[in-house]
Parts: structure tokens; sequence; C-alpha cells
């Protein structure tokens, strides 16, 4: 079957009759049988994808059908889909069904959209790897010893592979960009409370956002105009109607803010540096400006990124303790064993780690210490971001600072993983729009990504930036 | 001995009657079955979400006015983290540095008649929990999550309470308010009001208070006064004997009257609060705070003042009438429709009160219409009845038949007052004729005794005749 980059290619071909839903289907599960050592789905709605496809060929024959006809979709293990099992990769939810279904999931349903199955990631979203699952690591399709980063890994090696046309993932500090950038495909974290989060299992609220990864931009901001508007089930959603379609201008004499502390860090791969310099010299060339900025906050981000994001999660799954559903130690003899043993024998290393972080750092003799100075960090680290792109129209920087690293290579250094989110928790922090697009590969055949960052709340903006560098590669 | 003094703080829970859960569109209706009124949301399921409840809001700034609080503009929401098997997600959602109300005062007054304010630290919003059942099976705690989210409000006093019936007049006070406003119906045992007392003893003009140990589960307002008397008394009698007092947390036996030590304070939770990531804050405008304030009625305190000023009624008669929203606002209605002011307190307060007394029912079970009562007063101020014809007779006939007007029951059961001078002379003839020694001593000057005269009148004309033309031909008789 011919490797489809865009929706309407599909739905070119589905309409010509030289394509059916049900073939989409079928080859779709042909790809995840033959990949299935990647281990990127936990799931596979096998029989329900086809009875859906079936519909929607039927809706297609009849011309009247969704926005999202023939497009087969995988969601990541933390979204709510009624009826379906939902387990965050982890042991705790073991059996778990969801009860609803989450408004994101829901919105792309109603345009006809079919769900193939659910994808791997790191428990609770917590990693940049997809080691910390439950259900053991994803392998990166590119270098299988390698990681596909994290946390949404399984969304997008299904993606990168060709399991699904797009795939739904989670971005608490990066967790969709990264692996879009280890994978070469699009990611994409909308501003934050773009998509309402109704139906996404909380790692940590105030940073959390859901996003596409796609073959395309176009596809990246089709799902995202779906998904997008107000929702009365989340207080933090967005007060706006769903974004406006996204069509591209073409503008001349763009301005590119560039943190001179990204570019010149030492953890930054050769490789790596050297393609996003030649990006510099390309757009220069074509008359838009660079800004070196000086941005010394950038060491900050990552340790205000993780006591926030902890303390949240520390609260956030105080709710999984064996009493009402999911996982119960039959070790358990009390109440109070029933916490401590399903908690210590459900939770894996890293939530355990994030979930004591978290405690500590709200503890009431603690709290001034850490969680009140990481708040105060984070307003300045908005501040610093609105004030760059009050100057400029994007902050743009690699994705990540080294293309996927080897499986087992900083599992056992906690510091030096967290370290991979370090271009990526600002958008978090700040709640602004990010994209990763792929930027080319290194040497050995790895993808390398670009992040481009706007002002809140300018997402087609942001896509009109990023048609113009994807034209670059 | 030394001379003690009490310092009593009260915490007063106050779930708001809403028709839906302060974060979810689940019900609040008390009494289903268990687990019926429950949403994933209720459950804490994973993703779920809180949204505000505009109507819980509303009603709890109703109590903040009310009370005088200075309402909070931008109120924040917190967790408060802790482990129990009634609280789903392991977090109550709550106000922790931006109470909705700040200051404020309880105008209380006690048995003996001393008044006396109150003030308040705050009120907060919060969301309840579920319920723990230690007694609904052999070996398991059950857990009712029905509960688990119904807005409440807590008010928090400061330690200006001395004694148990203090305390008692707060409750009542409080519990009157919700009802007026009709934010709480007030009912203790069903717990829609609870109350903890926060109590220590120090001796007489310290500055330095004693351990305070907290007192729950007195679930009703008597309960709390006899809880926080025994626990005075406990307190002063430790100290005397030599003892300590412990910082704990102590339950209420209302068998035997007595607290029991439930936890000691050691083992004190660290709630590690921190802001409500999930909701935003809500902003109060003058423009809500004006738009409540038009929605409430007139409370206690200032009627009690217009009803002893404006009306000239006694502290008692005010005082009773003003016990409920309901009496207050049925004798505002008979004084609107003319009926003067004693007059309609006393119906209020005597005819009808005992009606209902008698019956255990509320006014607003009441059948009758101020309308119709002023009917009835109406009949006896024009003469048609008398006034012990009325209370005994025709009003619970008209009780029985409001659709009927009062003229048609005092028709249909002729009951009007008999002016036939006729029928009066003869029965005056008659009993004169019965008492000859009583009639010798009134005209040896015991003129005391006509009243004694026209009673018997009266009693044998069935209350019929008209007391003042019985009495006008008695003398008239007599003087014969």
């Amino acid at each position: 079957m011919k490797a489809f980059h865009r929706v309407i290619d599909i739905q070119a071909d589905l309409i010509a009759g030289s394509l059916t839903c049900v073939e989409l289907v079928n080859h779709y599960l042909t790809q995840i049988q033959e990949k299935a050592h990647l281990n990127a789905f936990l799931e596979v709605w096998a029989d329900e994808a086809l009875d859906k496809a079936r519909l929607v060929d039927a809706k297609i024959a009849s011309g009247s059908y969704g926005k999202l006809a023939g497009v087969v979709i995988a969601l990541k293990d933390n979204l709510s889909y009624k009826g379906h099992k939902v387990s965050a990769s982890s042991k705790i939810l073991e059996g778990f069904e969801a009860l609803y279904t989450a408004t994101a999931v829901e919105r792309l349903e109603q345009e006809d959209a079919i769900f193939i199955g659910r994808t791997n990631c790191d428990e609770f979203a917590m990693g940049a790897s997809n080691e910390n699952s439950a259900f053991g690591p994803v392998k990166n399709p590119f270098d299988e010893s390698r990681v596909p980063g994290g946390s949404s890994g399984g969304s997008a090696v299904a993606v990168a592979a060709g399991m699904c046309h797009c795939a739904l993932g989670s971005d608490t500090g990066g967790s969709i960009r990264q692996p879009a950038a280890f994978n070469g495909v699009y990611g994409l974290k909308p501003t934050y409370g773009r998509i309402s989060r109704w139906g996404l299992l909380a790692y940590a609220s105030s940073f959390d956002q859901i996003g596409p990864f796609a073959h395309s931009l176009e596809d990246i901001a089709l799902l995202t105009q779906i998904m997008s508007g107000a929702d009365s089930q989340d207080a933090t959603a967005i007060q706006e109607g769903p974004l406006d379609t996204w069509t591209y201008t073409e503008k001349k004499n763009r301005r590119f803010a560039v943190m001179k502390q990204a570019v010149e860090h030492p953890g930054l791969d050769p490789e790596v540096r050297d393609t996003f310099n030649q990006l510099l010299d390309k757009l220069r060339a074509l008359g838009h400006e660079i800004n070196y900025i000086d941005f010394p906050l950038l060491e900050q981000m990552v340790p205000a990124y993780y006591v926030l994001t902890t303390a949240e999660a520390s609260s956030n799954l105080s709710r999984y303790s064996g009493m009402m559903y999911g996982y119960r130690s039959p070790n358990a003899t009390d109440l109070e064993s029933t916490y401590t043993r399903s908690r210590t024998e459900g939770f894996g290393p890293e939530v355990k780690r994030r979930i004591m972080l978290g405690t500590f750092v709200l503890s009431s003799d603690q709290y001034d210490a850490y969680y009140e100075q990481a708040l105060k960090v984070r307003r300045i680290i908005q501040n610093e971001t609105d004030a760059i792109l009050d100057h400029n129209e994007a902050l743009l920087m690699p994705t990540t600072s080294t293309p996927a690293f080897k499986l087992g290579e900083k599992s056992k250094d906690p510091i030096s993983m967290y370290l991979a989110d370090l271009f990526t928790v600002q958008a978090n922090l700040a709640g602004n729009p990010a994209i990763s697009i792929p930027s080319g590969t290194t040497q050995s055949g790895l993808p390398i990504g670009v992040q481009l960052m706007t002002s809140r709340k300018s997402e087609n903006d942001l896509y009109d930036l990023s048609e113009l560098i994807q034209k670059l590669f | 001995m030394l001379s003690y003094e009490a310092v009593i703080g009260l915490e007063i829970h106050i779930q708001l009657l809403t028709q839906s859960k302060a974060f979810s569109s689940d019900s609040t209706e008390y009494g289903a079955l268990p687990n019926t009124h429950v949403s994933p949301i209720s459950l804490g399921h994973p993703g779920t979400l809180p949204m505000h409840n505009a109507q819980a809001i509303e009603k709890a700034i109703k109590m903040g006015l009310a009370l005088q609080c200075d309402i909070t503009r931008i109120n924040r929401y917190s967790r408060k983290n802790y482990y129990y098997a009634d609280l789903p997600k392991g977090y109550q959602i709550t106000q922790f540095d931006t109470p909705l109300c700040v200051g404020g005062r309880v105008p209380i007054k006690t048995k003996e008649g001393i008044r006396k304010s109150i003030r308040l630290t705050r009120i907060h919003m919060e969301e309840d929990t579920g319920k723990s059942m230690h007694d609904q099976d052999l070996y398991d705690t059950l857990v009712d999550y029905n509960r688990a989210g119904t807005p409440l409000i807590e008010v928090v006093s400061e330690p200006d309470i001395k004694d148990g019936d203090e305390a008692y007049a707060f409750v009542s006070e409080i519990r009157r308010l919700v009802r007026y406003l009709e934010i709480c119906d007030g009912n203790m045992e069903e717990g829609s009001l609870r109350c903890d007392a926060n109590i220590s003893v120090m001796p007489i003009g310290s500055k330095v208070f004693g351990t305070k140990v907290e007192v729950k589960n007195m679930n009703s307002i008597s309960n709390v006064k006899r809880a926080i008397d025994f626990e005075i008394t406990r307190q002063i009698a430790l100290i005397e004997n030599g003892g300590q007092v412990e910082g704990e947390t102590r339950g209420f036996n209302g068998l035997n009257g007595s607290t029991f030590s439930m936890r000691k304070k050691e083992a004190i939770n660290d709630y590690r609060y921190f802001p409500e990531p999930d909701l935003p804050p809500t902003l109060v405008t003058d423009a809500d705070i004006q738009r409540v304030r038009e929605n409430m009625p007139e409370l206690p305190e200032s009627l009690y003042q217009r009803f002893t000023e404006q009306y000239g009624l006694n502290d008692y008669d005010a005082s009773v009438l003003i016990d409920d929203k309901e009496s207050a606002f049925y004798f505002e209605e008979l004084v609107k429709l003319g009926v003067p002011h004693k007059t309609a307190s006393n119906w209020v307060t005597v005819t009808i009160r005992g009606f209902l007394n008698e019956r255990a029912l509320h006014l607003a079970d009441f059948p009758l219409k101020a309308s119709q009562i002023a009917e009835i007063i109406q009949l006896i101020q024009s003469g048609s009845i008398n006034h012990s014809i009325a209370s005994q007779k025709l009003f619970p006939a008209f009780i029985n038949s409001p659709e009927s007007s009062a003229q048609e029951i005092v028709e249909r059961l002729n009951l009007a007052t008999s002016s036939d001078t006729g029928f009066i002379e003869e029965l005056v003839q008659q009993v004169l004729g019965e008492f000859p020694e009583k009639v010798a001593e009134f005209k040896s000057g015991k003129t005391g005794l006509l009243g004694m005269f026209v009673g018997e009148v009266m009693k044998r004309s069935k209350g019929k005749a008209d007391p003042k033309t019985t009495s006008e031909w008695v003398n008239k008789m007599l003087k014969n």
C-alpha cells in the first residue's frame, strides 16, 4: 500500500473508490502484527476498528461523512475511551475499564476517526524513554537498540512505523515533541487549555496537554482543530470556540529567536548542532531574521519543572489506592495495608520516586524552600518567554540535545534522563504551543527534530512558521 | 482552688442545599440508596475534573453577607491531601489561603438574656467526603459515596465562647440563619449541619490558653452544650488533680453525656495544601454581591428591631416571632392586611403555633393563608363572633375546609354572636334567679361578682352571647 502523508490524500483515494477503510485498517493491522516486537501497542482493537471501517465506508458511499473519515488513529494509554481498558502503562490500573470517553477522543470519534488500539508509554507519562512502562520498553524503529523517547513513545513509533495514520499523545514536559523528534514525525503540544483534559489521566494538571502525532503539518492542524474548543467538563480549557481552519499564509522577513544557552550547551550533540546551524543559515539566506538571545534561566527550568510536576503528581496519583478500582494487593489485611501494599506493588520505581519527591516538596516544612520557589521561577519563565515572543515571532531550538539514546543508557541515572527534557519543558512551564518538526537525520540515520514555539493561543501562526521550516528539509 | 475560665471556638460544617454537587452534576439528595448518586467525578475516577457550582458559591456568599463578613474577590481553591476510604481522590478540594468570607460576627442571646457578639475567623467553601459506616456489617466498614462532593461551607469562630450555653446560642443562631437564607435545612441528625468544638480551660485572667481538645460527633444542639460543659468540668478536674490536659480529638457519647478519646494529636497529618490546579480562581464582583444581597430575605436581627421599635411588640413576642422565618413573615402579612400588631402576634404565637405544636407540623404545612386568618379577626372586630368561639370553633372548622370563607362557616355552624336581647334577657333572668345569695351580695356592694354573672350567661349561651350586651343586661337587671 502506498504511504499516505496527509488525510486529504487518503480521502481522495477513498472517494475515488481506489481504497476502502477496511483495506486501510487491514493494512495497519498487518503492520502492527509484523512490528509487534517494537512493543508500541498494549492492545489492538481489531474487530472494533474493522466494524467502524465498514461503517465509514458506507458513509463515504452515501456521500455524508466526517472530517476524519478514513483516518486510523492510535490512542496513548492514558486517554479514557468508554468501555476500553486504560492503564497509563501501570500495574496499578490492572483490569480497569473507562466509564466515559475523553473529550478529545469523543470529538475525533464524531468526525469518523477509527481507533485501532492503545499505545505503550512511560507509566503515568513519567519518563523520556518509554522504559518506565509496566509492559516493557518500546523500541525505536530506526535502531531497535535505541529508545523511542517518551513518554508517548508508543504513539510516536506507531505513526513512524506505519501502524496507524495518526496518534494521540500527551505532553507534560516534552512527552510528544521529544519522541516525535526521535522518530522523525511531527508532534504538537498545543497551548495549555487548547484541548480539554477531561479524560486524560493526570500526571501534572497545570502542565498536561493532549496533542497529535502525524506525518504532515496539515494533519497536525486538522486533528488539533477538531479536538480544540471550550469544554463544560474542564474549567482550565480555554473558553473559546475551536481553532479556525488553517491555511498557509506566506510572509517575508520572519523574526526567530535562538537561545545562546541552547546552541552553546555542552550537552548538545555535534550533528544536532550542525543541522540546526545549517537551518539558521538557510533561514537567513531567505531573508528571515535570527536573533540570538541570552536566557540564563535555561538551567533553572528542569529543576522548577520537576518540583512542580512531582508535587501535582503526588496528589493526582493519590486516588490509585487499591480502594475503588484497579490493583488491590492480595496481601492487604486492613485499610493501611491496602494503601501501602497496593501502591508499593502497583507503581513502578520512577512513579514512586516522583510521588516521594512531590510529597517532600509539598510538606509543610519544605514548601517554601521548594514548591513556592519553583512557582516563582515558573512565573519568571512565563514573563521572560512572553518578552522574547513580544520581539520575535517564534523561539527556535533543537527539540532534543541528542538523537535517540540507547535503551538502558540513562535508566540508571535519573538526573541525566531528566535533562532529556531540557529544551521542551519551557513550553509547558509557560503554557505556550510548541511543535517538533522532522529536520533530517544523523549520518547513522537517526531522526533529528527542530522545535518551534510561539505565543499562547497562536497555533495557526505556529503552523505558518513550521511550513516555512519544513520546506527546508 | 483556682477559678477557671473556658476558651471555646466552634467549627460548623454546613451542607449547602444545591441540586448538584460542588464539582459535578450528581444529585445531592439525602437518603438515596447507597452509592446511587455517584458519577466518575464523585468516585475520583482517572481523568475526571471538577467544575465550579455557581449555586454553591452564591449560597456561601449569602451566609457571609448575613454575618457581615468581608467577601473575598479572588477565590482560590486548594487541595488538602490525606488518605481515607471515604475520600475518593485522596484529597479534598477546599479553600486554604483565600477563604470566601473573612471576619464577621454572630449575635447571640443566652438563656439568661445576655446579648453578645461572637467573632468569626472565616467561612470557606469545600467539598464533603463520603460516609464511612462502621455499624452496617459485622466485619467490614462500608462506604457510601453519595455524600462525596456535596458542597459545604465551614464557619470557624474565634475562641470567644465561654460555656455550653453560649455555644448552644451560637449554633442555634447559625441554624436559624441558614434556614432563613434557605441555604441548608439545618438538620444536625442527618448531618447537614455538623459542629466541632475546640475547648480549653485556663485560670481566670490568664494570658496563656490551656491545651485545646477537639470534640466531635455532637449530633444535636443540646449535645453541643452537654459535651462542652462535660469537657470543661473534666479538664478542670484533671488540672486540679495535678494532671495535664492532652491535645487530642474526643468523641461525644450522647447516652451518658461524656466525651471519650478518639485520637491523640501527635498523629497529626501534614495535609500538604497546595493550589488546586484543576480549578481557576472564582472571581466575585461587586455586581455579584449586589445580586446576592437583593435576593436575601430580611434577617432576624433586623426583624426583631422593627417588630419591637416600629410595631411596639415586647421582647418576648418579637423573639418568638423571629424564631423562624415563616412565623415572622406570616405575622408581617397579617399586619399588612390591617390586623393590629399585638392581635396578629397573638394569633401567630399562640393560636396557630399551638395548633401546629400539637400536631408537630410546620407553618409551611399550615392550610390557612394569612388573609384567611385576617378574615377571622375581621369577624371578631366587627362583633359578629367573639374571640373564644373564633379560636375554639371557627379556627379548627376553617382549617378543615379552607376552601370556604370564614363567614360561610360561621353561618353553617351558627356561631354568630347573639345580640338578640330577648335571648340574653331570658338567660340573665335564669342566672339571677338561680343565685339569689350572690345577687344579695352584689347589691350589698360586692360589685366584683358582675364577671361571675356574665360568665355564667356566656356559658349557657355556649359562647354566642355578645359579652358587651350581656354585661349591660346584667347590670341593668341587678339594679332593678
